[in-house]
């Protein structure tokens, strides 16, 4: 008995899951009309982050290249996203899942700092 | 730092020379043309040409060292594909120096990207210098992706925890300090209380007399905070100085020579092996500058450093590996 109801619950969830997918896609497709990129590119170069400020929807990938000739990092203020040392025209990307500001810097050159925007 | 003070910033790419053979053709704090000397606390400046009619033992005391920095080893673009060589030709320069000097200071960034390799080659080539001992400090691109692990593990043994320590010389009390180690968003190098404390309790039982030579790789004066290029809390470093008549600091980073006088304390930079950096604000960014082939031994060099003792004087000497 208790295992037909389980069951029953598993189903149910399994279905308002599918539900809320669907509907997810469906704003996104909406809303990607407005925003089609779900990836931005950041280009390091003359020890500075271009932009220096990005706005990004949630779920979007950004990717920080360096075409500088000195290795850069990409760091997190706030310790959600750290970067190895990225030597002349290696990648770092990240996932931003979570609206909010997110302030980042260059561990080995702190002066050099950036910003992405995730709404 | 005190504020009455003159300040005095000179610099320049020094492209006169030394050959093998001949003793210094160039003599100059920072290879401006001013050749200055401390004597008791009060800094002295002479103009180059008025430095060969000087007497050499004025500049050869009982105690020198070279300073070396900014090795960069892994390093391959334009601006220098060969930074082995001219470190090679930096240590052949060392070798070729009339009096030998008893050590070598290595003011950081060892490696370019942290990696074993790089270290090995540093350390092999200067096995073939005269002076054996070398001390060193780490500059930020030895301390990659392992907060100076590795760094601390190689060059570290002796040292403080955090990679800093003291010794003595003749009379002369040396400190090397680690500026480059968790540096925060917008910042400049920092030195952190921990090494703060350290510092005041190290020098704190020393007479005024002992003349002190601190050496780190950042400047531990505000060269250009635009590029990074100073030190947060060197201020409260400098204060546990005051006391004392004569204090050197020297650092690297910035690639090129440099020198700032203030009240009993002369700051100097010393040239990379590697490749040049551009002055100041004169450039859209730090990044290595690229010169012709031929020009890139004439902005690349040594510091050679004597101490007369009783004179409280320490005059630099800066030559250029062509």
């Amino acid at each position: 008995m208790r295992r037909h109801v389980f069951i029953a619950s598993l189903l149910a969830t399994a279905v308002l899951s599918l539900g809320g997918f669907v509907s997810e896609r469906m704003s996104f497709a909406a809303s990607a009309q407005e925003k089609p990129a779900s990836t931005a590119e950041v280009k390091i170069d003359n020890f500075s982050f271009g932009p220096a400020a990005i706005k990004v929807s949630v779920g979007t990938t950004v990717t920080w290249i360096n075409r500088d000739d000195i290795p850069h990092t990409v760091v997190s203020t706030e310790k959600v996203f750290k970067s190895k040392v990225l030597d002349t025209d290696e990648k770092f990307s990240y996932t931003f899942t979570k609206p909010g500001e997110y302030p980042y810097f260059c561990s080995i050159h702190p002066k050099m700092t950036g910003k992405v925007v995730v709404q | 730092m005190a504020g009455n003070t003159k300040d005095e910033i000179l610099h320049d790419h020094n492209h006169d020379g030394i050959d093998r053979r001949g003793f210094l053709k160039c003599m100059a704090w920072a290879g401006t043309g001013a050749f200055c000397v401390m004597q008791g606390g009060v800094l002295k400046s002479y103009s180059m040409s008025r430095v060969p009619e000087m007497n050499p033992e004025n500049i050869r005391g009982e105690l020198s060292f070279v300073q070396i920095s900014d090795s960069h080893m892994g390093f391959n673009k334009a601006a220098n594909p060969d930074v082995a060589a001219t470190l090679k030709a930096a240590v052949d320069k060392i070798n070729a120096l009339p009096a030998p000097p008893k050590f070598l200071l290595h003011t950081g960034d060892i490696s370019h990207l942290s990696k074993p390799e790089e270290f090995d080659g540093v350390e092999q080539i200067l096995k073939s210098a005269s002076a054996k001992d070398v001390f060193y400090v780490p500059g930020e691109h030895d301390v990659l992706n392992d907060d100076g692990k590795q760094y601390l593990e190689r060059f570290g043994k002796g040292a403080q925890a955090g990679g800093w320590y003291s010794f003595e010389k003749k009379g002369v009390h040396f400190v090397g300090l680690v500026n480059v180690m968790n540096l925060k968003a917008g910042g400049l190098g920092t030195l952190g209380r921990e090494q703060l404390q350290w510092l005041e309790k190290d020098v704190k039982h020393l007479k005024s007399s002992t003349p002190i030579i601190v050496f780190a790789h950042i400047p531990l004066w505000t060269v250009y905070p635009d590029w990074g290029w100073g030190t947060e809390d060197s201020a409260q470093a400098l204060s546990y100085l005051k006391k004392f008549g004569s204090v050197t600091v020297l650092n690297g980073h910035i690639h090129q020579t440099m020198q700032k006088v203030e009240g009993n304390v002369t700051f100097h930079t010393a040239c990379s092996t590697a490749f040049p950096q551009p002055k100041p604000g004169e450039a859209p960014s730090p990044g290595p500058m690229k010169v012709p082939a031929e020009q890139l031994r004439s902005v690349l060099g040594i510091t050679d450093v004597s101490y007369v003792r009783g004179q409280h004087a320490l005059g630099v000497v800066d030559s250029t590996l062509a």
